[in-house]
């Protein structure tokens, strides 16, 4: 095994390949140098006038890598806006907190797309612009390294001595020994090789530039993925009660998001069961109260008639079903209640989900029965505000927040309206709202306003004989993400496919290595091998070292006619730490 | 509270001890290192740093030599082989400094004497690191105080293994050693978080995945942006002595930068860190996208933090590119390099602190 040393820092300077300087070493290399990647060159000028001769030179702007790099540039500048501004995509209810602050700031962003920076006008136009200039510079560039795969290594250029590494010696053997042993010996080293004239001309690592190419390949069909899953998707939310169902469809979200191709009448059947709902939370320390586990316990089907089957999802580990994933979003409590009317007939019965407003859960919510008599038989409609905690923390402090998240001390305190809840008016209600505007809350016997608090199992009983509610007990409700996304797969394989793709043009190294044999005056054979590559390489003078030694037993060097270098007589010279 | 988790309360004081314990070795090895300098900048060689410098503009081609071992029928033939390496036309020839301690013997000693030091700071670190990760139970990364410790500690043995595998990196030492005792002085004061649990959502093995591949190129790029860093003065520096009839630099800047490595060097040690570690990245923007694939339903949702990795990639690909663009190698693709590790930066430290999003940690 060769012991090399390395180079001295600093000297094995950048190669010509890239640099489109003609006054460069370049022209002194000629063909030799020319085209160890296939970076399109670079030419400022307007080439013809006329229509045609300006769109192809816009064209050959567009694909050129200064404005690759621009538009490279510009893409990550127009993302910085997306993480600072709130985004409508991800967080609606911030982005009209912001309006509502920002009185001025608010409708100039409005203008300029700042509420949706990734599906804005001028992201589009950047990105767009960007694989534009990608598809012009990748389809030229896969034809001209085919061209280059057929044809071969190109000459050596007249001086060797000329390229960044080169070592000679003069032997005994035939220079037409010489080159054919250096010819059998690049070949080994897997070199494409090829001989001409007086040399023998070698290059390898095509694989960098296939390396590039599917990279940036890759990129392209990871847009095209993305763009997939942007138009087909669909995403809804659903909150779902512990013993109650989902079944896939239309009418059955809270809410649906989805691409503008995605044909919402033609959902998948399926559908689960919520059968229970555990949580774990951290009991001491600091962290107290932080959730340690959260697991949703269902069972699912799938399709017209098929079987129930068990399952669990967690936060990290989805339920796919039907070609949809199922994601546990967040949690909270439903308390269980029956509201019994002026007659004492049952008028609503059942859990209400409350909605967390903090990290222990205090919740609150709202309890709406529409069909209702009152004592005299009258139709009302009876609505209850309420505030729910866990893990009461004790009268006394006014207002109530729940010490804990889990349910160690529930209680519900309960306002309580009469009048009419505006369910006819036709407009679309929130849930968790109680609109007062036609309601008049309750009073006890001092005037004052009727509030209660109770324990699951307490009862309480409304002024003026108007009904009672009871606190039957308490479920847990859980919010499920249902996503369906086509385009992850190919997404993925595009993903792996760039990586493999960028690695080999990252860690190969495409390099030329020409072995020189010429009959001297003196009869002897002079021998000469220069290697170029590119100039980040380190190793070339190593692996021009290394073929140079692989050829001595072929081209035993004879001495040198006088010691020219006085590094010769060490072999340590050249070594440093 | 149970047996276990009193184990755990004193594995984490004795992780808080380590790292106390590290930061005062590393402030030891900063101390020796800085003595290295100040030696070195009375030694002959480090006065002379900068007139050398300027004999060898015009230096001839270097030899490089080769040997190698032959058995040769039973005996052990030398064989050796000089290659002469010479830049392209346009380039200065410019060997590299004599490093901090320019051959001053006490500077040498002292310098060898900051090395050792940051080996044992190191393996105390470790130590540091690895009990918070006995006390926790998990990956020693789920909250910044975590990440932080992690990250100067992967810094430091990355820099360690180029030194073990004889890379010329000394001229590193000092700013590195720097800017790990900032780091570990914000982390233990500012960052500083009890040792606990996950919440659900980090409970997944790609937190291993993602996350340390994410310690590991930001540490690697840090080194990288060090580097190129140290090569944007050095360059100037350059390129003053090239052109005796312009402004020179003073003293102190010739004896400092004329012991550093020359710009190409730094250059291309910068190049060759970011070029090797941006793959990786790519891989932990990756995993990471597998991951909220698997946590929240979708791969990419321009999250902040989703966000900022991709702003650091496309600002890493754009200095990549800026290397094979005329015109923009040099000083412009280092500049775009301070700006992507900018990048990382911020999306470490500026987005968990400034910004809300989904990948709010445990703590801090
Ligand atoms: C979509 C965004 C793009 C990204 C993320 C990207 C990324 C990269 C990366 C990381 C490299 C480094 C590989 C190496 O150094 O060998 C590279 C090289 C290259 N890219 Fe891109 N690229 C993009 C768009 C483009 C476009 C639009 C063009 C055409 C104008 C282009 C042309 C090239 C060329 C020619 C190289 C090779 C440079 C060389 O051989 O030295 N890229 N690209």
């Amino acid at each position: 095994m060769p012991k090399t040393t390395m180079p001295p820092p600093g000297t094995a300077g950048e190669s010509p390949d890239n640099s489109r300087n003609p006054a460069t070493a370049e022209e002194a290399l000629g063909a030799a140098g020319a085209q160890l990647s296939t970076a399109p060159l670079e030419d400022g000028g307007i080439a013809a006038l006329g229509l045609v001769g300006w769109v192809r030179w816009c064209w050959r702007q567009l694909t050129s890598m200064r404005v690759a790099l621009i538009l490279l540039f510009l893409l990550s500048l127009a993302s910085i806006p997306g993480s600072l501004m709130p985004q409508r995509g991800t967080d609606p209810a911030k982005v009209d907190q912001y309006k509502a602050d920002h009185d001025i700031l608010g409708p100039i962003a409005e203008k300029l797309q700042l509420f949706d920076v990734y599906g804005s006008v001028w992201f589009s136009a950047i990105y767009i612009l960007l694989f534009i200039s990608l598809i012009g510079c990748i389809v030229p560039r896969s034809w001209q390294f085919a061209g280059q795969l057929r044809s071969r290594p190109p000459a050596a250029p007249r001086n060797l001595t000329r390229l960044p590494a080169h070592t000679t010696w003069r032997t005994e053997a035939e220079p037409e020994q010489v080159r054919e042993a250096a010819h059998r010996l690049l070949k080994a080293r897997r070199y494409r090789t090829r001989a001409e004239g007086e040399a023998v001309a070698s290059e390898k690592g095509y694989l960098r530039e296939a390396g590039n190419l599917v990279f940036h390949v890759s990129l392209i069909v990871m847009l095209v993925a993305f763009a997939t899953g942007q138009l087909w998707n669909s995403e809804g939310g659903k909150l779902v009660v512990e013993g109650d169902g989902f079944s896939n469809t239309l009418s059955q979200y809270d809410d649906l998001r989805s691409g503008a191709l995605f044909d919402r009448e033609k959902l998948p059947p399926f559908g689960f069961t919520l059968k229970g709902f555990d949580a774990t939370y951290e009991r001491t320390g600091p962290q107290k109260g932080t959730p340690r586990t959260f697991r949703a316990r269902v069972s699912y089907w799938e399709g017209a008639d098929g079987e129930p089957r068990s399952s669990t999802i967690t936060v990290n580990h989805p339920l796919e079903v039907g070609g949809s994933k199922v994601y546990l979003l967040g949690h909270g409590y439903a308390p269980v209640v029956t509201v019994k009317d002026g007659q004492g007939t049952i008028a609503y019965q059942g859990p209400v989900a409350f909605l967390p407003q903090d990290s222990n859960v205090t919740s609150v919510g709202v309890i709406k029965v529409p069909n209702y008599l009152d004592a005299k038989g009258n139709k009302d409609q009876l609505g209850f505000q309420g505030v729910f905690v866990p893990t009461f923390g004790g009268a006394g402090s006014g207002s109530m927040f729940s010490q804990f998240p889990a349910l160690d001390y529930p209680v519900m305190a309960l306002t309580a309206y009469r009048g009419d809840l505006g369910l006819d008016s036709g407009l679309p209600q929130n849930v968790y709202q109680l609109d007062l505007k036609h309601m008049k809350q309750f009073t006890d016997a001092k005037g004052q306003k009727f509030r209660k608090m109770l324990r699951p199992g307490e009862t309480m009983t409304l002024p003026g004989g108007a009904g009672t509610l009871s606190f039957d007990g308490v479920k847990e409700w859980a919010t499920f993400q249902v996503s369906h996304r086509p385009g992850n797969g190919l997404a993925l394989a595009g993903a792996l496919t760039a990586l493999t793709g960028l690695s080999a043009s990252l860690f190969i190294q495409r390099r030329r290595i020409w072995v020189k044999a010429t009959l001297g005056e003196d009869g002897t054979t002079l021998v000469e091998i220069a290697g170029l590559g590119r100039s980040e390489w380190s190793r070339l003078p190593e692996e021009v070292a290394a073929v140079a030694l692989a050829l001595r037993p072929d081209a035993p060097a004879l001495p040198a006619p006088q010691d020219s270098t006085p590094a010769s007589a060490d072999p340590a010279q050249g070594a440093r730490p | 509270m149970n047996i276990a988790a009193a184990a755990n309360e004193d594995m984490a004081s004795i992780s808080n001890v380590l790292i106390y314990s590290a930061m005062a070795v590393y402030t030891l090895a900063f101390l020796a290192h800085i003595t290295e300098w100040v030696f070195g900048s009375r030694s002959k060689v480090g006065r002379t740093a900068a007139a050398l410098t300027q004999h060898t503009v015009t230096a001839p081609p270097a030899a490089v030599t080769v040997t190698a071992t032959r058995k040769a029928g039973g005996t052990t033939v030398l064989e050796r082989a000089e290659v002469t390496t010479r830049s392209a036309t346009g380039r200065r020839d410019v060997p590299d400094g004599p490093g901090a301690a320019a051959g001053d013997e006490k500077g040498e000693l002292y310098g060898r004497i900051a090395v050792s030091l940051t080996v044992l700071a190191f393996l105390v670190h470790l130590g540091g690191v690895v009990a918070r990760t006995l006390s926790v139970q998990r990956a020693p990364w789920g909250n910044m105080y975590e990440f932080s410790t992690t990250f100067s500690l992967v810094a430091v043995g990355g820099y360690l293994l180029f030194l073990a595998l004889g890379k010329n990196i000394r001229w590193i030492g000092l700013p590195l050693v720097t800017s790990v005792l900032l780091d570990l002085g914000l982390a233990v004061t500012v960052l500083y978080t009890d040792s606990d649990q996950l919440v659900p959502a980090l409970h997944s093995y790609w937190l291993w995945i993602h996350v340390s591949c994410a310690i590991i190129s930001g540490a690697m790029f840090y080194l990288g942006a060090l580097a190129t860093a140290l090569y944007l003065f050095r360059d100037r520096y350059e390129t003053k002595l090239a052109s005796p009839q312009g402004k020179q630099p003073g003293p102190a800047a010739s004896s400092i930068l004329g012991r550093l490595p020359a710009a190409a060097s730094l250059d291309k040690f910068a190049y060759r860190i970011n070029a090797v570690i941006f793959p990786l990245w790519t891989f932990t923007i990756i995993a990471g996208a597998i991951w909220a694939e698997a946590a929240w339903g979708r791969y990419w949702g321009w999250d902040p933090k989703e966000t900022w990795s991709f702003i650091t990639w496309v600002a890493y690909a754009c200095y990549l590119h800026a290397r094979a663009t005329a015109g923009w190698k040099g000083r412009k693709a280092a500049y775009l390099v301070l700006i992507a590790f900018a990048c990382f930066i911020f999306n470490y430290y500026g987005v968990n602190m400034f910004i809300t999003g989904l990948h709010s940690y445990a703590g801090v």
